[in-house]
């Protein structure tokens, strides 16, 4: 039972990165209705940065989160602004294609400052562990901090999305961009504003991420961004809280698919599951479901 | 004589192209004019075009976003190498030519069979859906393959799952892949293998299914209300895609000596969606040209050494922005407008 409960929990940890990930995956095709496969790499620049601000600079743990953020709301800002906005009428697949040439641009550019030799990341927290039912089961202080993280990242965002009048502004060019245009909203500024915030989530789940799973190299960041995806489609992408749920669920499938079934085939269980909610509800969990007029 | 209509002329372009890209190569191999590196490369090029034109059938005729491409090119790398070295022991088939033509059968139906389990599920999805689960169905083909343990003893196949506990000579190895393979792969049957494919495809569009496709691909609800039946023919494009995919799956597993499924990844899957959108979506003769260029890009870009990756990957989004905004496109027309004042306007079909 604690063993059970030991991967339940782990597994809820690695969801809650995943749902990190997946929530700027979701806004941002919410909105610019474009799949941002770069968004992996911008997980793995926040680590690095992360990395170097601890390491080299020798600065405290929460000035390095705080840095890596910083530069990657920077780097979304200016990847949007550089390779997706001249392409913003184009074909969605001409935009994907861009994204992905914007992943392998980050993934080299990363090869070339830091190297292909993997780094060993110092996990950011240093509060100690809870031992609960006489020490077999033990929560380290990563996996508290990211589930705090997450609950907090989502109340945030719905809060911001549902109060503020840049967040109510977000959601209605998500909706209409022309009727949004129409009513006075600049849908440019809107739409990095997006990007934005989606890459400052990526630099803290790059931070989370490599506390749990030390070993950073420049393809970190490409399956976490694979599974975060899933996790998006899962829940129903341009949904939020579906990223929420999404992300969870599928942390908690992989690590219990890899403890009872089998190690080698925990991707494929976690993929395989994505199949079967697709097929008995196409949109994902709290994905809306489109009517198509004739 | 008759004057040929334009897709006829198109095609015999595209032909004459392939063939014609054959002859100097095949002349230059001969004369020792080729650096061994671009020699090695002969036979990849050729499975990246025919990666190239198949998914090109998916994605531009069918316009389904196919994200698991190499999977069905892993299940045919796989499925050819067992068949080939299965024939040279089971039947002791010593010609080469022959057991390359059956390895790449035995791929072709094998990932054609995938290719069914796959889209009977995979097609009831629409846009972005699909391509999250053609995604998945890639990831999974791979990780199965990862686990896989196949051994020939006396011309029997034994398959195990998960433990190499099995007799006879190891043929797959789990994560290790296939290993000791005969390399039988050659440049001819490459450009066999591509000229088939451009025989079946350009036949299939332009035959009454390509129509009945491409009627789904612009608007499915008016092509159902047609008669069409919609996933018959979705399924079509999706298989005869899946089918070639795996025979130049099976040329690309016979032209190393040894072959993991790890090759087979989601990059292989993306590479071969860029040859697909630089060559132009639908356009056959881009994918061919596309997947040619930018398959030996990074061999030409050799001189770069470490910056290669980085200045493929600018060149890529150069590209891409070059052909798709519109600034850039106002700007092309502008140019032809100068140089070509009978062709202004036309411009713009490159991608």
């Amino acid at each position: 039972m604690t063993l059970f409960l030991s991967y339940l929990i782990s597994g809820i940890s690695l969801g809650s990165v995943y749902a990190i990930i997946a929530l700027g995956y979701t806004m941002v095709y919410g909105i610019a209705k474009m799949l941002n496969f770069a968004h992996g790499d911008v997980i793995m620049i926040g680590a690095y940065i992360s990395f170097c601000v601890t390491q080299y600079l020798g600065l405290p743990a929460f000035v390095s989160v705080v840095a890596a953020m910083a530069v990657c709301t920077a780097l979304g800002i200016v990847i949007e602004g550089l390779a997706y906005r001249p392409l913003r009428q184009a074909a969605s697949l001409a935009v994907l294609i861009t994204a992905i040439g914007v992943s392998y641009l980050l993934q080299n550019v990363a090869l070339l400052i830091w190297g292909s030799n993997p780094k060993n990341f110092t996990s950011v927290f240093s509060v100690g562990a809870i031992t609960l039912f006489g020490g077999t089961l033990t929560i380290t202080s990563e996996t508290i901090l990211t589930v705090l993280a997450n609950i907090v990242i989502m109340i945030g965002l719905t809060l911001f999305t549902g109060k503020t009048k840049v967040g109510k502004a977000m959601r209605a060019v998500s909706e209409d961009k022309g009727a949004a245009e129409l009513m006075g909203i600049n849908v440019n500024h809107t739409i990095t504003i997006t990007f934005a915030i989606g890459s400052a989530l990526a630099a803290i789940a790059g931070v989370l991420l490599c506390s749990s799973y030390p070993t950073l190299q420049p393809t970190t960041g490409s399956m976490p961004g694979i599974k975060a995806f899933t996790a998006a489609v899962f829940g129903g992408i341009g949904s939020i809280p579906g990223a929420m749920i999404g992300g969870v669920l599928l942390g908690v499938i992989e690590i219990l698919g890899k403890a009872y079934v089998s190690t080698e085939l925990g991707d494929a269980f976690v993929f395989a599951v994505l199949i079967v909610v697709l097929l008995v509800k196409p949109t994902g969990l709290l994905g809306k479901q489109v009517r198509e007029k004739v | 004589m008759k004057k040929l209509s334009k897709t006829t002329v198109r095609n015999l372009f595209t032909y004459l192209l392939v063939i014609a890209a054959f002859v100097i190569c095949q002349s230059m191999v001969n004369a020792g004019a080729m650096s061994r590196s671009l020699r090695g490369q002969l036979v990849p090029i050729c499975v990246y075009v025919v990666m190239a034109v198949s998914l090109n059938l998916t994605v531009g005729i069918s316009g389904e976003l196919s994200l698991g491409h190499a999977g069905f090119m892993s299940v045919g790398a796989f499925s050819g190498i067992v068949a080939s070295t299965w024939l040279l022991g089971a039947f002791s088939m010593e010609n080469e030519v022959v057991r390359l033509i059956l390895a790449m059968v035995f791929g072709g139906v094998f990932a054609g069979i995938a290719g069914v389990i796959i889209g009977v599920p995979v097609l009831r999805l629409r846009g972005d859906y699909l391509a999250i689960v053609t995604l998945a169905f890639g990831e999974i083909i791979r990780n199965v393959l990862n686990c896989l343990y196949i051994s020939i003893d006396a011309g029997r196949v034994y398959i195990s799952f998960n433990s190499p506990n099995i007799p006879g000579e190891m043929l797959v190895n789990g994560p290790a892949g296939a290993t000791g393979v005969d390399k039988i792969a050659t440049f001819g049957m490459g450009f066999a293998l591509i000229l088939f494919t451009l025989v079946v495809v350009l036949n299939l569009i332009n035959s009454r299914s390509g129509r009945a496709i491409m009627a789904v691909r612009d608007n499915r609800i008016a092509a159902e209300s047609m008669g069409i039946n919609v996933t018959k023919y979705r399924m079509m494009a999706f298989v005869t895609s899946a089918v070639l995919a795996g025979m130049a799956g099976a040329l690309y597993g016979l032209n190393y000596s040894s072959v993991q499924a790890s090759k087979f990844d989601f990059n292989t899957s993306i590479l071969v969606l860029v040859f697909v959108v630089l060559g132009g979506i639908g356009n056959i003769c881009g994918s061919v040209i596309a997947a040619t260029l930018l398959t030996i890009l990074p061999e030409l870009l050799r001189a770069f050494s470490d910056y290669r990756m980085l200045v493929y990957a600018i060149v890529l989004i150069l590209v891409m922005l070059a052909t798709n905004s519109p600034v850039a496109r106002a700007f092309f027309e502008r140019v032809a407008l100068k140089f070509k004042p009978s062709k202004a306007g036309k411009g713009g079909n490159a991608a």
